[in-house]
Formats: C-alpha cells, structure tokens, sequence
C-alpha cells in the first residue's frame, strides 16, 4: 500500500526520516497455513518525532516494531534506517551501523539480565560502542541520573527495583548506545498508573531533547494521544489511518479509528456506556476480502468487499498530512 | 507482577531513601539464608571440612607410613593401631587417612573436568542450534544409553587398570548430564528478552555466553555437580574396587574395601574405609541439597529439564 | 431500602515477614440490591483483598475480623458447606484473566452445567438449555456449537462473556467483578461493559465493579469507594466524585489520566502529570494518613493522626431528595476520610 505519489505524506520540508518502512510485510507459518501478520504497511518516523502504533489484538503493531528492530525477517518491502536496510538479527553480530536503532521492551521484568549489577548493564552500551571501562562507568553514572535514578543504582541488581524503575533502567541502556531512533513497545503496559506517567514523560523529554525519533506501539489509546505527534491505527495487518495525533482523534476518518476513540469510556461521571464495536476479529489467517474491516464497518459498501483500499492522503485545515485508507470517506482521486 | 512496590521512595526525584532502601536490603541478604542453617547442611560442610583437613595433613596425622609393612598381619584394633593391621601388616588408620588425599582431590577434578566439558559442548549445542546441537546430543544420548557402572568398567578396563584412566572413565559417565542441562538452560535464554537487548546493542554470540548467558546458568550447573560429587566418590571408589582404578600399594578406599572383601573375619579391613566412603558421599550429598535448597525453585524446575 | 450487602469494618490482616499487617483496614461499604457499586484504587489498595474476604478465598494465614452481612447472612463467618453453598449461588465472581477462569480441556456446555447443576439441582436437560440461554444472554454467537466447544476456541472478550455466564449460572444476587476488562481490547471492553450494566438491569443483580480505570468505573458505576493502603479515602455517587473530588488522591488519579483536551493542536503534546511517589507496600504504610508523604495538602496532623471516612462536612445534614435527612447508609452520601479537606473550596466554588 503506497502513498499518494501526488500527495507524499511526509512532513512538507524537513530532515529525511530516521526510520522508514515501506511496503512491509512479515509471514508466518501456523498448521501449514501462510500468516499474512503484516501486510503491506508504510511508516516514517523523523528524529524528534513520537510516533504512535495503535490497535488492537491481533493488528500486528507488535510484528511492525519488531520487523523495524530487524528482529523479525521481511516477506516483503523494506524496512530502512537513517537510509540503510535494516538487517535481520542473525547468529553474528549487528552491524555497528544500526546501533543508532534500539529497543525498549515491554516487560522490564525480563529485559534486565538478572545476574549482573544495573551499572554493568548500562555500560554494556558503551562498551560495545568500542568505549573505554572509565568512559563506561562514567557515561553509565550520568545516565541513571539522566534517567531520574540514583547513581548508588549502579551498585544494584534490577530485581531490587521497582517495575517502573526498571524500565527506566532500561531506558538508560539503549540511551547508552547513543541512538537516534527508539522502538518502544509497549513499553509501559506492565506498569502500575504513576509509573506509566513518569516513563511516558521520560520518553517524551529524552526525544525532545535527544532529538530521537520514537516509535511507540501501544494498546493505550489515551496514552499515545496524549503523547505522541502523530499516530497510526492498525487493523488487522495494514494501517487504516495516520496523522497528526490531535486531529485524528477529534476528528477520525476511517471507520474503524472512530470505533476506537468511542470505545474509550470517559472518566466523567456521566454514566455514559462507551460504544460497543459488534463481531470479532477475524482470523488472521483468512481476512476478509477487499477492506479487512467491512464486515464490521458500520458505512460498508457492496465494493468494500471487492477491494482493498489504499491510504489516501487528505487535506487537512491544520496539522500535517492525514491519510486514510476507506472507500467510503477517503475515496481515491476525490479530496475529502 | 505490575506495580510491585519494592522501593517506598519517590522515584522521580533522586533521593537518599532509594539508595538506603536498596543496600539496607542487601544487608539484610548477605545473612546466611535459611537453607544452610539445616542441620544437614551444617553437619556435612562438617563433614567435608573435616575429611580436607585430613587430607592435607593426613602424613602428619597418621600414626604409621601407609605403606610400610612393619605390623603384626591382621591385627585386631588396639591401642596401637585404632584401625587395626591389614593382610600386609599395614596401619589400616594410616591407609584410611591417606586414602583421602586419593579420593577426595581426584572427586574433585573430575567433577569439575565433566562440568567443564558438558557445560561448554551443552552451551555452544543450545546457543548453536541446528546440526550442532543435533550432533551432540546424539553423542549425549550415547553415553546416556549404558548404565553408568558398566561404561566406566569398559572405558577403565579398555584403557588399562590405573587410577589416571579411572578417572577419565568416569569423567566420561559423568559429562552427558551437564551437557543437557547446560543446552536447555541455554536455549531458554537465548530467546530472553535481555538477551536480546544485549544483541541489539551490537553483543557477538560469544559475549552474550559468557557474559550473559553463564551468571544464569551457573547456579543450578553448580547444583548439580555438587550432588554429583558424591556420585563421583562412588563410581571412583567402585571402580578401584573392581580393580580397575588405584593399583596396590595405592592406600584408596574402594581397594581396600576389596580387600576386607578377602578378609571377612577380619571386619575392620573392610569396614573402615568403607565408613570413610559412606560419610564422605553422605557428607557430599547433604551439601548438594542444601545447595539445592538454596537456590529453590528455579533449580528444581531447571535441573528436572535434564 | 434494605442494603443486599454490608460490609462493616472489614479488616483483612495479612502475615508479612515483620509481623502481620494491614491489607485493608476497617472497611465499610454497602450495596443495595440491583446496584452498581465500584471500588477504585491502585495496586496495593486492598481491593482485591476486599473481594476475596467475601469469598473466603484470602490466602492461607489471613486474618479477618468485620462483618460482611449478605441478606442478612454474614459471609466472613460461613464455613465448610455454607460456605461453598453461598460461593457462586448468591455471590458470584469474575475475574481478570478468563483462562484461569475457564477449565481448559471441559467443554463450555459441562462448565455451565456442572455449576448450574451442583447450585439449583436442575436435570442435565434442563442445565443445557438454560445453558444455551445464558450463552444467548451473553451474546456468544451460536450458542449450540459453543456449548460443544472448548475455552481455547475462543477469543479474549468471549472467553471473559462465558465466565460471565458461569458467574450467572446460579442466579447469584451479587456480582464481584474485578478487572474485569482490564485484560481486553478498548472495544472488546465496551461490549463487556454494556453487558454487564444490561445484566444488572434485567435481573435485579448488584454488582461491585473492582478497577484502576476511572472510564469503566464512571461508565458503569453508581457509587465508587475509593481506597488507598487499605483504608477508604472517599466514598460517593459517581458524578459527583469524579467531577468534584474532596480527596487529594481522587484529584491525583483524575488529574494523572491523560487528558487530551489540555493538548492543543499545534502546541504539541502535554506531559502526564502522576502523583509523585509510589503506593506504599504493605509493610510500609505510613503512619496517620496513608496518604499524606504523597500529599501535596498535608497538614502536620496528618502524620499523626488517621482519619476515618465519614459524611462530608456541610452535608451531614442535608435533606435527601424526598426531603428527610439521609441517613449514614444512604447510598447519596460522600464520604471523606481527610479532616483538612482542602479541595473543599475548589468545589464550593
């Protein structure tokens, strides 16, 4: 699925993005059945920017992060950092070239190795940069204090933490390795409310101030509003919807991205019952035919079913580009 | 579990309560745990503290030359010889002090040689994958397939009647198990999530073994070779027994319990390193446990995927 | 109007490695029959502990002492077979994780009509074709193939709809349901919780709403209790605690939500703004006021002294809505366990 060439959906004039994803599609095998789990996606995310991956189960926003980590091969497309492919993490050793792509995990329970000190841990960056012991612990010291840590951190083992704590422990790790692009997925899910607060802010400051582009896949819709400039929603495989992140949610598009805002239920004491979406997702392993969300879209046409729309990009009065893929409120050729 | 408190302290701002917390916690660790307080534990770290410092003074210690076969022949034990006189007229006391230094040391070594062996093959067959990993444990499943007993016998007996080759004999008993152990804790961590984040900074397959990867594993790999000392002692002692370990004059327990066999009227040949056999393996195996204990449950659950 | 259930000073004392400790600590709520009653708090706020008492379900060394009277019958003193005859037969459960819910290799239709059976004595027929009915109920599609099929069959949002159903089975007159969405998709969650408030609607079922999530407890709640280490912090129907809190933490949780209106587009994001800290663990709760170290109101009293909840200040006296005062069991009732009551001009103005 490819952008309107007419209307490219990048921001109008700045740097080239730091990640780019182009027609990106990962396979899987299941009971001798071909799994399409990503299925032609297009994604950009510039340095400075946090972009939101947003869906439900079964979306693959997951899939999509790993496959631009390099930690899952591509059946189709092209996954591209700072210009260069990503290689897929084989038996040797990363390219030192994409050392500047790293990844926060979801579970901080289990991305720190147990055995080794919190201070050993976030070296490791330097070190494997090629740095010296002294720089190392050095570098390590001013980045748990980077991170909201105590330096007397260094001396412990992440199971002497806290969940939040550790996450950002593990923050401070990638930080390490000097990157200009993260991964974060869902990187605050396993944490308790006050701990999802501060590390969100704490990925937000260190791309404002690292000038890190941030890729973040989350299940929490209102965290990534809040959070992110722009989002993109997933539904089951492709991209239905992106833009610039406080537009898409007052105003959405696509069908599906309205079920989603609908859903949420708002915590104003109103009574009000949040919208339900009939039917469930259907199985990855045979989507519908043409647009993968009609069976349970609400304006759905007879041709809805015959093919697949592609994302159209739309005019908006302000914010940056928007594009949404659906026959009936972004049709091909016709500005919405 | 989300939201595990385990710090009070606000985390946003770096406060002196976190780093307090977290060493007042370590402190309270760095007490013997529970575990060794068993009065097993204690009794056989005795045990064994006792037998090392035998065997390193076992020359000063025993009253006679263990070799020398100045004595009355099968002399019962008196005030001059506690132990009594073997068929050779040597101090049977001596002999078993002397012993010691034979088993124990060799116990030991060949532990450690089989930890070594399975635990690197079992490391690079599970960090490997494909054909090594199948090759080798084919080869595993080999030695797994005869009764430890009898291999040792034939690698002893195919070697020549020596204490060097019984220890290779049982070296090559004792290996498999580690490998296996080794391959499926490796297996487990190689797909971890902080493996995989060590790989993402640009961390070679090697560093991630041996940096990563080996602090995981040694717990339960050290569990294991301690219960398996025991098992050593045994099989070591076994084969000298069957004659195809220590040569006489050699003083080594399972010889001379080979020669009380010879001499059953005459208990206190036999007996008496027979004693310093079983409290030597009951002393190793109440250590293994209490080891084991210790590190419960990861270890129980990790040494059953052996 | 005679309450369902009612709780008085629930205290669950749990063995910690100092000595036993609070996990909640002189609860009192009540339910009145057909209500939605919710119980807010984060992890560490004993609100699970709330609904295991009720169950008899506390971990093994639990001490409680309180009253929990169902209809008349208190629940933390039933042992034995009166015990296991009340669990699912007039107070039911269902929790956050439908797999641990749900036996894995026993057929949807054997799980509903063992339990139907074992509670209302009723013939294998007759189970499966309330069953069916119940399946219906909870709009599980097909509900004669579902019957024959397996919990692995199914997705997340209709595994947690059979449990609900099992929940059902029986007819209880109480439902406890804690977190029960917080395992599922936005969507799914929408559905489970216009389920659960058109359940409670057509069969005069109350039901205790145990959540972190403010949305769920608004959407369907009628009253929310709002607890923090154990102890109540604030009480009161929902509108009014969530639009206008009296409790520093209830204002905490609302202002730590992200709030999507404060962004204004092309101003960029705003940040979250958390309650500083982290709730205390259970041996560490701190003296007074457990929440007065995160406070940013707290008085010196508040370390000392431990406030209890009870009617808000300028309202003990209010008439209810038929013009008699209320009395302390009225469900109208704001309860506040926080005697500075800072927020208090905030409301008034």
């Amino acid at each position: 699925m490819t952008a309107d060439p007419q209307q490219p959906e990048t921001l109008p004039s700045g740097p080239p993005p730091v990640l780019a994803l182009s027609g990106a599609a990962v396979e899987y095998r299941r009971h001798g059945q071909r799994i399409r789990a990503l299925d032609g996606v297009d994604l950009t995310v510039a340095r400075g920017e946090i972009v939101g991956l947003v869906g439900e189960s079964g979306c693959g926003k997951s899939t999509l992060a790993r496959a631009a980590a390099g930690l899952v091969p591509l059946a189709a497309g092209t996954a591209a950092f700072e210009g260069q492919p990503v290689s897929v993490l084989g038996r040797g050793r990363r390219p030192d070239r994409l050392r500047g792509l790293q990844m926060v995990f979801q579970d901080p329970y289990e991305s720190l190795n147990p055995r080794r000190k919190v201070g050993d841990l976030i070296a490791d960056g330097v070190l494997l940069a090629g740095g010296s012991r002294s720089s190392a612990r050095a570098r390590s010291t001013e980045l748990l204090e980077r991170v909201g840590l105590p330096v007397t951190a260094a001396e412990g083992f992440p199971h002497e933490f806290s969940g939040g704590q550790r996450q950002r422990i593990a923050i401070a790790r990638t930080l390490a390795a000097g990157p200009s692009c993260l991964i974060a997925d869902e990187p605050i899910s396993a944490l308790d409310a006050s701990a999802q607060a501060q590390v969100a802010n704490l990925l937000t400051a260190l791309v404002r101030e690292e000038n890190i582009g941030l890729l973040l896949v989350s299940h929490d819709l209102s965290v990534v509003r809040q959070v992110a400039d722009r989002v993109a929603v997933m539904y089951l495989g492709r991209i239905v919807e992106s833009g610039d992140t406080a537009t898409v949610w007052s105003n959405p598009v696509h069908p599906y991205t309205e079920a989603l805002v609908a859903a949420i239920p708002r915590a104003d004491g109103s009574g009000t019952l949040p919208a339900d979406l009939p039917g469930d997702v259907p199985d990855p392993a045979s989507p519908p035919s043409g647009c993968r969300f009609h069976p349970r879209c609400p304006v759905a046409r007879d041709d809805c079913a015959v093919t697949a729309q592609q994302l159209v990009a739309i005019t908006e009065r302000e914010g940056g580009g928007r594009e949404v893929a659906c026959h009936v409120r972004a049709p091909l050729g016709v500005p919405a | 579990m989300s939201g595990d408190p385990v710090v009070t302290a606000a985390s946003s701002a770096p406060p002196a309560g976190l780093a307090d917390d977290v060493l007042a916690r370590r402190r309270r660790r760095l007490r013997v745990p529970p575990a060794w307080r068993q009065p097993l534990a204690v009794t056989g770290l005795a045990i064994v503290g006792a037998w090392l410092v035998i065997a390193i003074f076992a020359p000063l210690i025993g009253p006679d030359n263990p070799l020398a076969q100045n004595f009355g022949i099968l002399a019962a034990p008196s005030s001059a010889h506690w132990f009594g006189t073997d068929e050779l007229g040597r101090d049977v006391l001596s002999r078993v002090l002397a012993g010691a230094r034979v088993t124990l040391p060799l116990s030991v070594l060949l532990v450690v040689i089989a930890m070594l062996i399975g635990a690197l093959l079992g490391g690079f067959a599970g960090f490997l994958g494909g054909w090594a990993d199948v090759a080798l444990m084919r080869l595993a499943d080999l030695f797994f397939a005869f009764p430890g007993i009898i291999l040792a016998l034939a690698v002893a007996a195919a070697l020549g009647p020596q204490l060097r080759n019984a220890v290779i004999a049982v070296v090559a008993v004792s290996w498999p198990s580690y490998a296996r152990l080794v391959r499926s804790l490796v297996l487990a961590a190689r797909t971890a999530p902080y493996v995989v984040a060590s790989r993402m900074l640009g961390a070679s397959g090697w560093r991630v073994l041996f940096t990563d990867i080996r602090p995981n594993i040694a717990g339960p790999v050290l569990v294991l070779a301690a219960l398996d000392l025991g098992n050593a002692v045994l099989l070591l002692s076994g084969l000298s027994f069957l004659g195809l370990g220590a040569q006489p004059p050699t003083a080594e327990w399972g010889a001379m319990v080979a020669e009380g066999t010879q001499n059953f009227n005459d208990w206190w040949v036999g007996v008496f390193p027979g004693l310093a056999i079983l409290t030597v393996v009951l002393a190793f195996n109440f250590i293994g446990d209490a080891l084991r204990d210790a590190l419960d449950p990861r270890t129980a659950r990790t040494v059953r995927l052996s | 109007m005679n309450a369902l259930l009612e709780v008085e000073n629930l205290t669950v004392a749990l063995p910690t490695p100092n000595g036993y400790r609070n996990a909640v600590d002189s609860l009192s709520l009540s339910v009145a029959p057909g209500e939605v009653v919710g119980i807010a708090g984060e992890s560490g706020s004993g609100k699970t502990m709330t609904a295991l008492s009720l169950f008899g379900l506390l971990p093994h060394g639990a001490r409680v002492t309180g009253r929990a009277c169902l209809d008349g019958t208190d629940l933390l003193a039933l042992r034995g077979r009166a015990l296991r005859d009340m669990r699912g037969r007039h107070v039911a459960m269902v929790s956050q994780d439908p797999s641990a819910a749900l036996h894995p290799i026993l057929t949807i239709g054997t799980q509903l009509t063992e339990h139907m059976r074992h509670h209302l004595g009723v013939s294998k027929a007759e189970a499966l074709t309330r069953a069916a009915g119940l399946l219906e109920t909870v709009r599980i599609p097909d509900p004669e193939r579902a019957l024959r099929s397996y919990p692995g069959q199914f997705s997340g949002g209709m595994r947690q709809r059979i449990a609900i159903a099992i929940a059902l089975a029986a007819e209880p007159r109480l439902l406890v349901a804690d977190e029960p969405t917080t395992a599922l998709d936005v969507t799914v969650q929408a559905g489970i919780l216009r389920l659960l408030h058109r359940l409670c609607a057509e069969r005069d079922m109350a039901v205790i709403v145990i959540t972190h999530d403010l949305g769920v407890m608004s959407a369907l709640a009628k009253r929310v209790y709002v607890m923090y280490a154990g102890r109540l912090a604030e009480a009161g129907p929902t509108g009014t605690l969530l639009t206008r809190p009296r409790h520093p933490y209830t204002r905490g949780l609302l202002d730590a939500l992200p709030h999507p209106e404060a962004a204004h587009p092309g101003a960029g994001p705003a940040p979250l703004v958390p309650i500083g800290g982290t709730p205390p663990s259970l041996g560490a709760v701190p003296g007074g006021c457990p929440f007065h170290p995160r406070c940013a109101h707290a008085v010196p009293a508040c370390a000392t002294d431990r406030p209890d909840a009870v009617p808000t200040p300028g309202e003990a006296f209010s008439p209810g809505p038929d013009g008699v005062a209320m009395a302390d069991t009225d469900p109208g009732r704001h309860l506040l366990a926080c005697p500075p009551d800072p927020l208090r001009e905030v409301v008034a103005s």
